[in-house]
């Protein structure tokens, strides 16, 4: 479109409010799947703030002038008061999404929340293929029900979108990924490769795919989209592994989003608790945007005054922002250092020519996501 | 499944209900909001977009824009068909 832009430019020298935030009710899940995007310590149920803090926080993003905010978790549904929540989020104008492994809902819940005013529901599915998506999820009978549920949250009236985490157990199966997403009349298909922080990094060698593999999946979400063009759209996101500059993450650090995770703690990402020099504010002890104007984790990384060269005088410093903060402390151990998956990046050669090596071997058991 | 939507002069444009043109207060700024989706549509679009409500047709959308802005009516119905269609094929819109 010639006339619309996605998001309006913003001038690197103020602070604009958030556009989207990720709510993470809890990390219970079900599921183990070994690539969750969760921390690796999880926060355990006893540590979840409470109903009205929850309405607090929403109160507070939406005067902020937050645009979306996403349910999720671990497993947002184990929260009984999920449909309370979704409702005082409608009710602000806020628009809502849940995105859920679906396993625990039933026709009648769905059809509540609905009713609650939710705008949007995504579902994950682990392959296409019923045995393998319960062996990647570790949990039996849960693709059966993972379509049961889409029929439901069709059946309610609400749009669909189908996450399928795409890697090299799996990958082989993405065209019929994406016939599944049109026969659950899906309106939108996230075909996300795993991104290799905590869990996922644990399993990185379980997971990567070649290069091979993922030119070829390239190709068949390409083919698709041309095909499928006012039916399904389709969501793609590459492993930066094999990228030669970083992807812009979480639309730049404290800039577009945060997230807020269930004992309150509020993230300039996910993966940020990964970082062990950060220090995070909890909305228990102060209001949503002052945590988003002064909180530490915030400031530390936000803009380009962090930057070290080759990236401060880069001419993409404010395309990328320096890439992903997670992902240099992973790999390098220091945080501040240029993403590696920039090839300007000394260690890039060495971490993806590794990785690559990786791909190339029989992949090791899985190492399942669970609460110590 | 579903097909292609394709926009004509008869086509009766609604957003789907994934899709919300909404008008955020505190940003005093309209946006088009869908999952992992936000589009700040410039003011032309937004008056074109707040006239698709499921009831009024191209035609009847176009006709009043000619009216307001005494411009030929083959010159409006393209590009408001244009920026109809693209939007339809990236899924924010019905017909």
């Amino acid at each position: 479109m010639t006339t619309m832009t996605k998001t309006k430019p913003a001038s690197p020298a103020e602070v604009q409010a958030p556009l989207a935030v990720l709510a993470e009710l809890s990390h219970r899940c079900p599921l183990q799947c070994p690539y969750c995007s969760n921390p690796v310590n999880l926060e355990r149920a006893s540590n979840e703030i409470d109903t009205q803090t929850w309405c607090r926080v929403i109160d507070e993003a939406a005067a902020m002038g937050v645009h979306q905010i996403h349910f999720s978790g671990g497993e947002p549904t184990v929260r009984k008061d999920l449909e309370e929540l979704v409702k005082h989020a409608s009710d602000t104008g806020l628009y809502t999404n849940l995105i859920t492994s679906a396993v625990l809902l039933d026709q009648k819940r769905v059809e509540k929340l609905a009713d609650m005013g939710l705008n949007h529901v995504q579902i994950s599915f682990q392959d296409s293929e019923a045995a393998n998506a319960d062996r990647i999820g570790n949990f039996k009978g849960g693709h059966k029900k993972k379509i049961e549920v889409s029929g439901y949250v069709r059946q309610a009236g609400l749009p669909l979108t189908v996450n399928a985490v795409m890697h090299r157990q799996n990958l082989h199966h993405l065209e019929d990924v994406i016939d599944m997403s049109v026969e659950l009349d899906a309106e939108r298909l996230e075909v996300a490769q795993v991104q290799y922080y905590g869990w996922a990094l644990k399993n990185r060698a379980a997971f990567m795919p070649t290069y091979e593999q993922l030119s070829w999946a390239t190709e068949v979400v390409e083919k698709a989209r041309e095909r499928l063009k006012g039916v399904l759209v389709i969501d793609y996101v590459v492993p930066d592994y094999y990228a030669r500059r970083p992807k812009v993450c979480v639309g730049g650090w404290g800039r577009r989003f945060l997230n807020v995770n269930p004992a309150g703690l509020v993230l300039p990402c996910h993966a940020a608790e990964s970082i062990p020099s950060l220090k995070f504010d909890s909305v228990k002890d102060h209001s949503l945007a002052w945590i988003w104007e002064n909180s530490e984790a915030f400031l530390k990384f936000r803009g380009t005054h962090w930057m070290p060269e080759p990236c401060r005088s880069c001419d993409r410093r404010e395309i990328d922002w320096g890439g992903c903060r997670c992902q240099a402390f992973a790999l390098t151990g220091d945080e501040f250092a240029t993403d590696p998956a920039c090839e300007l990046s000394p260690h890039h050669e060495e971490i993806f020519g590794l990785a690559a090596a990786e791909a190339e071997h029989e992949p090791p058991p899985f190492i399942y996501r669970k609460i110590r | 499944m579903s097909a292609r939507v394709v926009i004509g002069a008869d086509s009766v444009p609604a957003f789907p209900r994934h899709v919300k043109l909404h008008f955020n207060k505190q940003r005093e700024q309209w946006v088009i909001l869908a999952p992992e989706r936000l589009l700040v549509p410039d003011e032309t679009s937004i008056e074109i977009l707040r006239m698709c409500d499921g009831a009024a047709s191209v035609e009847s959308i176009v006709g009043k824009l000619v009216e307001k802005y005494n411009a030929p009516h083959e010159v409006i119905m393209k590009d408001v068909t244009l920026m109809l269609q693209d939007l339809a094929d990236k899924g924010f819109l019905v017909a």
